[in-house]
This record gives C-alpha cells, structure tokens and sequence, in this order.
C-alpha cells in the first residue's frame, strides 16, 4: 500500500524512534526487531501528587461508608416492607417492593465494597510491574532417575511382579468388587415390560370433558374447536394419575367426514368426530395449537406438524411417525365411548416399539 | 493489630498477628507456602477477567444454593396450594413447586435468593464459554496447560447439566416439558432406551421420584466433584504461572506484572464483590423464571414458548432441526434416528472442544512449553476453528428459538427450519474461510506496519508536486511486539531410508498428520513476518522503487 514512501525521509525528527531508557533491553548486533526490554514505569498522578492520593482515598472511604449505608437500608427494608407489597416502579411495572429494596440495598452494598477495593488498587498501590522468572515444569534427569529408581525399588520389595498368583488375584478381586454396586442400582426402577403399550383406554370407557369433568356427547364436538378429553375413572387422588394422564390425554375433532382421506381413520370415527392421542410422538410434548382451516396440529415444542384429516401423518418437523387414533363410537345413552385402546404405543418412539 | 506500627515492631519482636502466624506455621507451615505465593506476579489483561466471574458465580450460586435448601422440600407428593399467592390458591400440585411458590412469596428475601441463584448460574455458564473462547483464541491451552484445559470443559459441561437439573426442580410447566424432553431423548437410545428411562424415573413418566433424584445430583453429586475440579483448576493457574500476551520485557521464560499481594487481593477479592454486587442488583431488577406464572407441571398441558435456559439452546436447536428418521428394522426394533441423531451430535458438539489442545499438538508436532499467548491473527487456522464452532452454536441457538424468529420477524417457521438445515452444513464452512482470510490480511497489515510504518493521514506534497502520505515508523516496542511471534514450519514427513538404508513407508496417520499440518502452517496458510533484511532494505532509503 506505500511501498513509495519509506520513512527516512519524509519524515519529520519527531516521528522517528527516540531514544529510550529501557531496563533488560538486549540488542543483538543489527536486530531492528530486538525486545527493548520492559518500558520504564510511569507513574500516576497519585503517586507524585500528595492531594490526588488523598482525593483517591476519600473516594474509597466514601464507597466504604456507601456500602455500610446500603446494608443498613437491607436490614431496615427486610424489617419494614410487608413481604405481599406491590409496588409500581418505572420501567419495571408492578414488582415486589421488598425484593427490589432487598436487591438493590444488597447490590450497592457488595457493589461499593468491591469498587471501593478496586479504586484503591488502582490509584494507591504500587503499579510498578514486576518480573518473575518461570520454571520448566519438568523434572531434571537427575530427579527423574531417582524418582524411577525408587519406583523399581518399591515394586521389587513388594514382589509384585514376581508373585503372579497374587498380582491376577488382586486384579481380579478389584475388578469384581463394583459389581456390587452396579447390582445395587438394580433396584432404581422396574423393567419396562410393556408397560407403555398400554394406556387407561378401553372398551367402553367414556370420553371424560377435561375441562367440565363432564362425560362428552357426541354434538358437545363442534366443528372448529379442539376438545380435550381423558378416559373415565381417572381421578386425581389415583396414585399413578400422573402417569397414566401422561399416556391417556387425548384430543377430539370435528371433520367433515368427506375431508377425512384415510381409509382407517373414517373407519376409526363417528360422525367425523375423530380423536387422537394428544402425546406428541417426537419427545412426549403435549400438543396444544390447532389450525382449523387446514386440520393441522401442531406441536409448540419442537414445532411437530400433523394432519388430522390425514391419518395424522406428519407433514413438517422432527416426529417420525403420526398420532396414533383412538377408535371411538358411541354408547346407547348418547355418550362418546372407547371402542378399544391405543392400537399403538402412544408417545415417544423407542426400541421395542416395532 | 491497627495500631501497631514498624516502630513498634522493633520494641515488640512478636505482636499478636505474629505469634498467631508462628503457631500456625508450626502446625501448616505458612511462612514456607506464603514465601512462594504471597507476592507471586499475575500478568493484567481485561480477558484474564473471564474466568474470575465464573469462580465467584460459583460461590453465589453456593451461598443461595445452600439459604435455598432451608425450605425447598424435593417432594412430588401431591399438595392443594393454600399459600398466599391467590391464583394458585386450591390447584394441586407438588410439593417441590409448591415450596418454590412459598420462597418466592412467603419467605422475605427468598424471591431475591432465587433469582440471584438462577442469574448467577446464568452468568456462571457463559462467563465460562467467553473464558474458554479467550484460552483457545489466544493459544492459552498449549502444553503445559492441556489438562487444565480438560478440568475447565469438565467445569463447563457440568455446569450446563446442574443448571439444567436445577431449573427442573420446581416442578413447573416450563421445565417439566424439559423433563418430558429429556425422557424422549432417553427413549430413543437403542436397545436400552426404554431401561434407562425406567431407572431414571423410578417406573413410568413422571413418577414422583425424580425430582429428590435430581435434588441430590444437584445440590450434592455435581458441585462436589465442580468444587473439587476447581480447585485443581486454580492450583494448576498457580503453579503453571498465568499465562501473558507479548511484548517488550515478556518472554517465555518469564511473567511480567504485579504481586499478588496486595494488588490481586484488593482488585480480585474486589471484583468478587463487583460481580456479587452486580447479580443482587440484576435480581432486583429483572424475574427470572417466574413459575408461579407457569403454573404447576401436567403431563397434558403446555406453554408455547418452551425454550430452556440459553446454555441448553443449542440442544434444542438440534432436536428441531432433525427430520424425523424412524425406521423399522428387521426383527421389529424402532430405531429413531430423529431424536437419537441430535443426542449424538449433542455429545459431539459438546465433547469436541475436549480433545482440540491435543489434536493441534499432534498436527503441529509441537512439544515445547508455551507460556506467551498468540494473537489470534497469528494463528488463522485455529482462530477460523473456533470462529466456525461459534457460529454452528449460534446458529443452533436460533434453531431452539425458531418459533420465536418467526413470531417477532414474521418469518415462516418452515423457512427457518429449512435455512438452519443448510446452514449447519454450510456456515461453518464459510466461517471459517472468511475468519482465516480475515487473519492472513490482519497479518499483511501488521507486516505492511513493520516495514513501511504506520499511516499517519499526513499529506505532502513533494516539491516535484507529487503527493504522498507521511508513514511514522514504529516504536521499538511495537516493532517488537509485530514481529516477536513464531512462525511454525509444517512437520514433513520423514523421508525416504533409515539410517541402515532400509526404505520406511510413511503409515496413513503420518501422511494425514503431514497434510493437516500443511493447513495450519503452509504456505497459503500464514503471512511471512517481515525479515530484519526486508526492514533494513526498506528504511536505509533504497527501499524507494
């Protein structure tokens, strides 16, 4: 770029390198780039200037006090602000009173001890730097050879090598030993049999309105909406209620019958009224948005997209597989009702799925 | 002890500090420990900074940690809430969220405490990423500091996994579905999946005993074996000697900059202060994970939204980008590569940084201590590295936030997913071409500085009217620091015969290494450092053509 323009020449005499005093600079013979050895120290206002120290340490002092202050004020808000106060504070909103007070007392008083700390560092003591000469981290030969001598001599008094008979025992006990704990894990779940085969669902059972708790009829599914239902018999107080919501959630449509394009799923409904498992066959989401135009869902977790009007097939995202349907009908009293359970495992996909 | 002063040191051979130290010397032998360390140098650089948020993080989050553990009670039994907080009154939950609920109303002070703890577990993970990107930048890794290196990923990778369990122990809705996530991904480990996911949970998902499992990897398991890394991790920093960036005065033989007592003392016990500070200040300001709006976990509901906390993004930006492979195979297995995939190259993604120290030494065959830190510049192939694995993490960052790109910059969910699906395979790649171009220009410019000074914006005209731009030459100092880098030469493979004639073959390994190091240290691969011959041409004035 200016390969014109060396610096000889056009340059004035203070542009050009000045002499420096310099402590450890060592120039070979002709070097241009040798190291010039630390730069000497400079010193700060502080340290020639009486009335800048003392200005520094009040500043310090000042952020000391500061601190004392603020952990006053912490004790003072824990004491007088009600736990429940509410308070409006621009641009938060509305925020605990006490935990902002606590906070910001709590900060201010860390936060002037350290900058008080770090001040003083600063201006007050001594910058001068210093030098320190590093140490190979590897022994020396000599050292070296001793420690291997004595290592050989420590094996050999133990016989080690000789006594094989010991020596494959030791190995082998040692060896054996964490078994025990290994077996003792044992015990941290049962097998999985085929427990996720199987759901709460089963013939007969009604399809229970999750949010009225009511047993759903058939017109209770309009056409538009996503409706929520778990199999009935699945109370709270249940031990596994848990467990067996996490395979039994379930969701109903209404289609219009001609739009359903899968053999099965027509087979599998009533009047349309189609439903299917709410568990996501990715990693277990439960699938909540619905788009009503399309009859697609979609999962918000990993963004798992299925048409229902299509077997539930996936058609955008990570899930291998579709929903799986439950196949429903209705009882003599008007009641929707499960024809059957899952056909499938229900959820997440795993190695003895098939 | 304040009062007294050298003065009286003289009249009084032994005050009461003193006679406190001897009898502690005779017991622990300070005075020999306090002779090696009690004014031991530490170089100043603003990046050495990094790594200290990270310790003192760890304390906070110790010192929340354990005020938390006085009244979380790690139960999923079942609870109807009656605490003071009204929308929750009367809905069942567990006992573990409905403890979290009572500390954040109900404890005075205890909200504070556990947004300091999940700020500071925040700040703690990515004061510990920027950390490491300075020491694989600046080449801090190097012999002897490789196994160091490893104790500080290990820190890394178990701080994200605490994290991840410690924001599951509410119970909520939002970590919950992380649980459930993370059950899929156990799921889909082939042949043991469904074992596995049974162990961990004590029986099927949920269970009620994961939430005291994860408690105790949490709160017992995972920080004894961190504090135990990080000790180790500090008393390899001193006794390797902290590391120091060149220039005039600092060699590898030596460390150049202030004792540590009292300069480090006051600015790093200081600083301890500063961040702890900071962090209260944050909690008073700004809610982290407020669950109580979440509500409590079901297994059939869901909040959009459902993102982890940042450090875990890129994870759930591999699961969301993965199409959805599941394949039957003969004898009627499921192998689902959609999920198995993304927890494999999760470990991979995570797991790689490890091994890197040792895969350079070897490709460099470079067996030599390093205590002066690289430039970036100077080192392109590595700086386009690491410069190619940020950009995989953030763009796999994006990728766990997908759903919100397409909220807030009306995108196409669809498209997003689509262009992070290339963009895997393909910004890396650019990124590291253009991060190497970079540096090898940054080195024409530093060479171009040496030889023909710096540009100064004067303008003269010279009396034959031609205008020219006054270059000031560098200082000694500068020159020093441009040029005192080393410029490795790539290994070669070892030629032909042995010293008994006999013709050696290079294996396969020898040649890749070879190659490699071609790569790094080839001839396209770095910029000549300008010669003290060039230098002296140039400014003895014959330089002009």
């Amino acid at each position: 770029m200016s390969s014109e323009t060396g610096p000889s020449k056009d340059v004035s005499e203070e542009h050009l390198p000045s002499e420096r005093v310099s402590h450890g600079a060592v120039e070979p013979a002709g070097d241009p780039f040798a190291d010039p050895g630390l730069p000497p120290h400079e010193h700060r206002r502080q340290d020639v200037d009486e009335r800048a120290a003392k200005s520094s340490e009040r500043t310090v002092a000042l952020l000391f006090v500061v601190s004392m202050l603020a952990t006053i004020g912490f004790i003072a808000s824990f004491v007088a602000i009600p736990v429940d106060r509410i308070t409006y504070i621009w641009p938060m909103g509305n925020i605990s009173a006490l935990n902002f007070a606590l906070g910001m007392t709590l900060g201010i008083s860390l936060f002037c001890i350290g900058a008080g700390a770090v001040h003083w560092a600063r201006t007050l003591m001594s910058d001068e730097e210093h030098i320190q000469e590093r140490h190979p981290i590897e022994a020396t030969p000599e050292t070296k050879a001793q420690v291997l001598s004595d290592f050989r001599m420590g094996a050999a008094e133990s016989q080690f090598g000789r006594r094989k008979l010991i020596r494959n025992t030791m190995f082998g006990a040692l060896a054996l030993v964490p078994l025990s704990g290994v077996v003792l894990l044992r015990d941290l779940g049962p097998l999985p049999e085929d427990k996720l085969r199987h759901t709460p669902w089963e013939k007969g059972k009604l399809l229970i309105n999750q949010n009225t708790h009511e047993p759903l009829r058939a017109e209770d599914v309009t056409v538009g909406s996503l409706t929520f239902a778990v199999p009935e018999g699945l109370e709270h107080d249940d031990p596994h209620y848990m467990e067996e919501l996490a395979k039994a959630a379930l969701m109903l449509v209404r289609l219009e019958p001609e739009d359903i394009k899968d053999k099965r799923e027509l087979d599998w409904s009533h009047e349309g009224i189609v439903a299917f498992s709410k568990i996501c066959t990715h990693v277990g989401c439960p699938i909540s948005l619905y788009e009503q135009q399309t009859h697609h869902v979609l999962c918000p977790c990993h963004q798992s997209t299925f048409d229902l009007a299509d077997g539930a097939r996936v058609i955008f995202g990570p899930a291998g597989h579709p929903l799986p349907q439950l196949r429903i009908g209705v009882n003599s009293e008007g009641y929707l009702e499960a024809l059957d359970d899952f056909k499938e495992p229900v959820g997440p996909s795993f190695w003895e799925r098939g | 002890m304040s009062t007294t002063t050298a003065a009286d040191d003289k009249r009084q051979p032994a005050g009461k500090g003193e006679k406190l130290a001897d009898w502690a010397d005779g017991r622990l032998g300070i005075y020999t420990i306090a002779k090696a360390n009690l004014r031991k140098i530490f170089p100043d650089h603003w990046s050495f900074m990094l790594g200290e948020v990270a310790l003192y993080s760890f304390i906070i989050i110790i010192l929340t940690g354990v005020y938390l553990t006085l009244f979380f009670k790690p139960s999923m039994q079942e609870v109807v809430y009656d605490g003071s907080y009204v929308p929750l009154q009367g809905i069942p939950m567990s006992e573990a969220f409905a403890s979290t609920v009572e500390i954040s109303f109900d404890v005075r002070g205890g909200l504070l405490m556990r947004q300091v703890h999940h700020w500071a577990a925040i700040v703690f993970v990515a004061s510990m990423l920027v950390h490491m990107f300075r020491v694989f930048f600046t080449g801090a890794f190097r012999k002897p500091r490789e196994i160091n290196w490893v104790f500080g990923f290990l820190l890394l990778v178990m701080g994200m996994f605490d994290g991840f369990l410690g924001y599951s122990l509410p119970d909520d809705l939002l970590s919950g579905t992380g649980v459930r996530f993370m059950e899929g991904a156990v799921l889909s480990v082939p042949l043991v999946g469904t074992y596995l996911q049974m162990f961990l949970f004590g029986g099927e998902f949920p269970g009620t005993d994961v939430i005291p499992r994860f408690y105790t990897i949490h709160v017992l398991l995972l920080p004894g074996i961190m504090l135990g890394l990080l000790v180790a991790h500090l008393f390899l920093v001193f006794y390797h000697k902290h590391t120091q960036f060149p220039g005039p005065g600092r060699t590898n033989n030596n460390v150049v900059g202030m004792p540590l007592m009292p300069v480090y003392m006051a600015k790093a016990g200081g600083f301890f202060f500063l961040v702890f500070g900071v962090i209260a200040a944050m909690s008073a300001i700004a809610t982290i994970n407020p669950i109580w709006s979440l509500g409590p976990y079901r297994p059939d509901q869901v909040s959009t939204n459902a993102q982890p906390d940042w450090y875990m993004g890129f994870s759930e930006g591999l699961i969301r980008i993965m199409p959805g492979w599941e394949f039957v195979i003969p004898g009627g297995y499921t192998l689902n590569l959609g999920v198995f995939i993304p927890l494999m190259l999760f470990g991979l993604i995570l797991t790689a940084p490890m091994f890197y120290p040792f895969i350079e030494a070897w490709v460099t065959g470079d067996k030599r201590e390093h205590h002066l830190l690289d430039r970036p510049r100077n080192r392109p192939v590595r700086t386009g590295i690491g410069a190619a694995y940020i950009s995989l993490y953030l763009l796999l960052l994006v990728g766990g936030g997908n759903d919100l790109w397409a909220t807030h910059f009306h995108l196409s969910i669809n498209a997003i997913t689509w262009t992070i699906r290339i963009g895997f395979f393909v910004l890396p790649v650019i990124t590291f071409i253009v991060t190497k171009r970079i540096c090898m220009a940054l080195q024409r410019r530093d060479r171009d500085k040496v030889l023909h000074g710096r540009e100064t914006g004067v303008i003269k005209r010279l009396p034959h009217g031609e205008f020219i731009e006054v270059h000031a030459p560098l200082s000694q100092e500068e020159l020093f620091t441009l040029t005192s880098h080393e410029q490795p030469k790539p290994v070669e493979l070892e030629a032909g015969t042995d010293e008994n004639g006999v013709v050696r073959k290079a294996g396969m390994a020898q040649k890749l290494r070879a190659k490699l190091s071609r790569g790094f240290y080839g001839e396209d691969n770095q910029i000549p450092k300008p010669t003290a011959d060039e230098y002296k041409e140039i400014t003895s004035g014959h330089g002009h053509h």
